[in-house]
Order: structure tokens, then sequence, then C-alpha cells
């Protein structure tokens, strides 16, 4: 293998997302990026994922350059290092009634931490995606819960609550959601949201950012649902008209990295989260995609 | 009821939900699911439009395709004021018909930059593409600087914006998402606030309103 130009020991012993699974087909191989590291893919003809390093002189080589596999959550994983853990649990995914829906795979110029932390947001939902998740006046970030779980090596903010027009694509009017958020992966999220039609369960959307570069990625988005009234082609519509809303704010963050300085900018109440979230990347030592505070 | 085969993130899809926003035409949207899906390149919307390309409108069984095409026609049948389209003034019309084709240039650069960097349109030429964008917002700053100076607001001569405005605006409004600037272009920028100002505006997904004007009494007050 050819020497990477990620040198960050933690992201590159990281699983990610790649392609949705119906999308990796027998005979055509595909090419991405990973870290900066092109890397092409195919489907080989007993149906299994291949992926290996691609360089630009070389071509790579299928058999000696090839990568580690993994298929979770409709998509397939892969890394560039060794993993030293399994890719995080998201139980819901597999409970029967829920639609698993790959909702989109979008092109970002911006750093995978700066995605996660829009994740996280909710103070900008009545300003950026007016009249579907919020709507002045009910600009309020409610108190809420941060912690790093006990469980697992991932960040946990609880009792989030926000008052939504069209919570999702079978909402029928606006109400009051509550919302858990999870980040299990320095480049990945999960959120919860209440469900419109079932009070005692929560719909799932998660984000598996594939980070091309420092300052840009391919941002995978996973919807699991209950929702029995709208088709797959809605329900992925919806999605796209909330994440193409957050693209243009993405795009015109300064710096494009994430600051972990705490003094580099100013967070307020609702922002505990994002503190959180940088905190805990602080921790690990995470340099790819950030700007790490001074030693 | 027209029927509109209609993609969000499209910006040649929104040039007809804003003309028809602004003409009050109620409309019912068909949505495709163009990305991932590509299902305007599916044998079943081939029948639609044999080019595999939105947007395409179905109106009482009229299906026309091109984003201009159609703007030509939806302000020409359902503007009763004539000022979207005026067909009774030749040399607007040529004008109009002049910037309907600009606003082609701008799709094939600033909207192919755009698919490049957002939905992975690797075969797309992006540096060609974007000093392509460069050179029309170049022109088109300059046109709308002096028009300003002739007290024109818009692109075309005349107190009323036309189809031309339509038909430019969208992948311009949304050039920054391939990775062209508009902060080198100051009469676009004051026409874009200009443009989001017109009753009936309507946004899509990336397209945000504009401000509340500066009022005559803030200013004095100042």
């Amino acid at each position: 293998m050819s020497i990477l130009k990620c040198s960050d020991p933690i992201a590159l012993n990281l699983w990610y997302a790649i392609a949705p699974l119906d999308e990796v087909l027998i005979g055509e191989t595909a090419q991405t990026i990973l870290l900066e590291q092109p890397i092409a893919y195919t489907r080989n003809h007993t149906g299994e994922i291949v992926a290996w390093v691609h360089d630009v002189a070389s071509g790579g080589n299928p058999e000696t350059d090839r990568l580690p596999i993994k298929e979770r959550y409709g998509y397939f994983w892969t890394s560039l290092g060794t993993p030293d853990a399994d890719i995080f649990p998201i139980p819901e995914y597999d409970e029967q009634d829920r639609r698993n829906i790959h909702a989109a795979s979008f092109g970002v110029n911006v750093s995978a931490p700066r995605l996660v932390e829009n994740f996280l947001d909710m103070g900008h939902f009545p300003y950026v995606h007016t009249d579907i998740l919020g709507a002045e006046p009910h600009t309020e970030v409610k108190e809420y819960f941060v912690e790093v779980s006990k469980e697992r090596d991932e960040i946990l903010a609880t009792n989030c609550k926000f008052w939504q027009p069209m919570a999702a694509a079978v909402a029928s009017g606006g109400m009051d959601v509550d919302y858990v958020y999870r980040v299990p992966h320095p480049y990945s999220a999960v959120l919860y949201k209440s469900n419109p039609t079932d009070p005692e369960r929560m719909d799932v959307i998660a984000i598996f950012i594939q980070p091309t570069s420092q300052e840009t990625l391919r941002v995978h988005m996973l919807l699991s649902l209950l929702d029995e009234s709208n088709d797959d082609i809605s329900i992925r519509l919806f999605q796209q008209t909330i994440f193409g809303q957050d693209k243009p704010i993405l795009e015109n963050q300064y710096p494009k990295r994430l600051p972990l300085d705490p003094r580099a900018e100013t967070p307020i109440r609702a922002d505990k989260s994002a503190i959180a979230y940088r905190r805990w990347l602080s921790d690990k030592g995470i340099t790819y995609g950030v700007i790490p505070a001074a030693a | 009821m027209i029927k509109l085969y209609d993609y969000e993130l499209s910006g040649n899809c929104y040039k007809l939900r804003l003309l028809m926003s602004f003409l009050g035409v109620e409309y019912e949207s068909k949505l495709i699911d163009f990305y991932p899906g590509n299902q305007h390149k599916s044998e079943g919307f081939r029948q639609i439009n044999p080019l595999g390309q939105l947007p395409v409108v179905d109106d009482d069984g009229l299906v026309l395709r091109d984003a201009q095409a159609i703007l030509v026609y939806l302000a020409s049948k359902y503007d009763a004021s004539g000022k979207w389209y005026p067909r009774d003034n030749p040399a607007l019309l040529g004008q109009i018909s002049q910037w309907l084709a600009f606003a082609d240039g701008i799709t094939a650069t600033a909207s192919a930059a755009r698919l490049h960097d957002a939905l992975f349109y690797t075969q797309i030429d992006v540096d060609a593409a974007r000093a392509g964008a460069n050179t029309l917002f170049r022109i088109l700053d300059e046109h709308l600087y002096f028009a300003e100076e002739a007290g024109q607001d818009w692109i075309c001569p005349g107190d009323h914006p036309t189809i031309a405005d339509i038909a430019c605006f969208p992948y311009i409004m949304l050039s920054e998402e391939g990775g062209v600037s508009r902060m080198d272009y100051p009469a676009i920028r004051r026409w874009c606030d200009r443009f989001k100002r017109i009753p009936g505006f309507t946004v899509m997904s990336g397209v945000f309103p504009a401000g509340p004007a500066v009022s005559g009494s803030i200013v004095s007050a100042a």
C-alpha cells in the first residue's frame, strides 16, 4: 500500500460507510476517496463486495491491496487501518416494522466534524428549516442533558425538546418533538425523534460521513422510520429537502475545520452537545478535520 | 391542473415553481427521484421526455420539456398582465430570448459544477465549469451594473421583471454549492436581493429569503 495522506491513526482505524449496498453492482467498478486515498470497489461474481486502494499510477491490485469490508445498515463499510472495535450498534435498524431507507449520499465542502455539529444543533431549526422543523417565535432550545454514555464510548444528549410545524413526511401538523442524539463515532451521528403516529416509539435518522479530505466529505443518510402512509420517494425527498437547506450553511462555515480550543468559538447554552462533542474529540486526540487545541 | 414533474433540489424545476408562484397559478408536483434513484433516466420517464431531463409540465395534455420553453409557455398563457413575457414588444422579446439562452449557459457551467461537487457527477470537468460560470457572471454583472446606472432593476429594460430574470436566478443563487463565489459580482448580488423581494417569491432548499428591505424611515432615523 502507498503512503497514506492522512496521518491521524485514530481516523485511519475507524470504519467508514462508502456506498449503499444496492449501488455496488457485479462487474462494475466504482471509485471514491476516503481520507484523501483513492479507493475502488466492486461486487465479484460470488456476490461479495471487494474494495482496494487505487493509486493513479499503479491502479491498485484488488487482491494485494484489499481492504476490510463489513455490510451494515444498508451500506458497505471499510477502513484504511486496523479497526479495534466493531461498527457501532443501531438496534432499531433490525425491527421488523421499520422502513429503512437510504435518503442520499451528498458531497459537501466542509469538514466532517462541522457536519456532525450541525446535525446535533436544534437552534437553527426555525431559521434554516423554516415551517418544517421550526418556526418563529418557537425558537427556544430548552435545557437538555449531555453526557458521555456509561455503556459505550459515545456522546448522548437526552431530554431534547423542540416545537416543529412538520416534523416528518407523515406529520399532519405542529407538535412538540422529543429528540435524543448519539455520537458513537467521531464522524457519524444518530438521532431519535418522536414519531408523529406512535407516541411510544421514535424515528431514527443517521448520518455516516466518509471524509474525502479534511475539508470535504460524502455523507450517507439513513432513515429508519415508522411510516405506513408515504412511499419511499416522498420520504427520501423530504429528507433531501431538509439537507439541501443545511448545505449552504455548512459550506459557509469558517474555518471549515472544527476548532477544538474552547476559546476559539463562543458557545451558548443551546450548544451543550457541541461543547461535549468537541471535548470528546479533543480527549481522543483526533486531528483530522479539526484544528486541535494548543497543547 | 398543471402537472409539474419536479425535484426539489433542481434549479430548473425551481424556475417554474417561481413563475407559477409569482402568477398565483395552481399546480400539482409529481415528485421524481432524480437522485439517487435516477428516475428521470428510466424507461418510463423517457416516454414523457426522451431526453431524460427535468422539468416537464403537462398542462391538460400539452406536454412540454425545457425550463426556458416552459417559462415562455406559462407566461404567455397565464400572465394576464403580459409583463413577464410581453408578446407585443419585439425588441424586448429579442432581449428576453437572448438572456434565456444565456441562462442555459449558466446551467451548463454553474449547475454542472454543483452537480460535480454535491451529487458526484465525476465526468464533469469542474475547473472548466467554474471558469465558464465566472465568465458568464462577469458579463451579467457588468450588464446589471450599467442597467442600474440607467435606473433599471432587471435584466431586460422596463419597470417589471421578466422570465429572463427567473431563468437566470436559480443557478446563480446556488453557485456556491459548486464552488463559484459571488463575492466579486456586487451588481449580481444586489439584483438577487431585488429578485427575492418580488411579491410571491418562494424559496427552494439552498435558497433563503431576503432580509427585510431597509425602509426609508430607518434610513432617515439613522
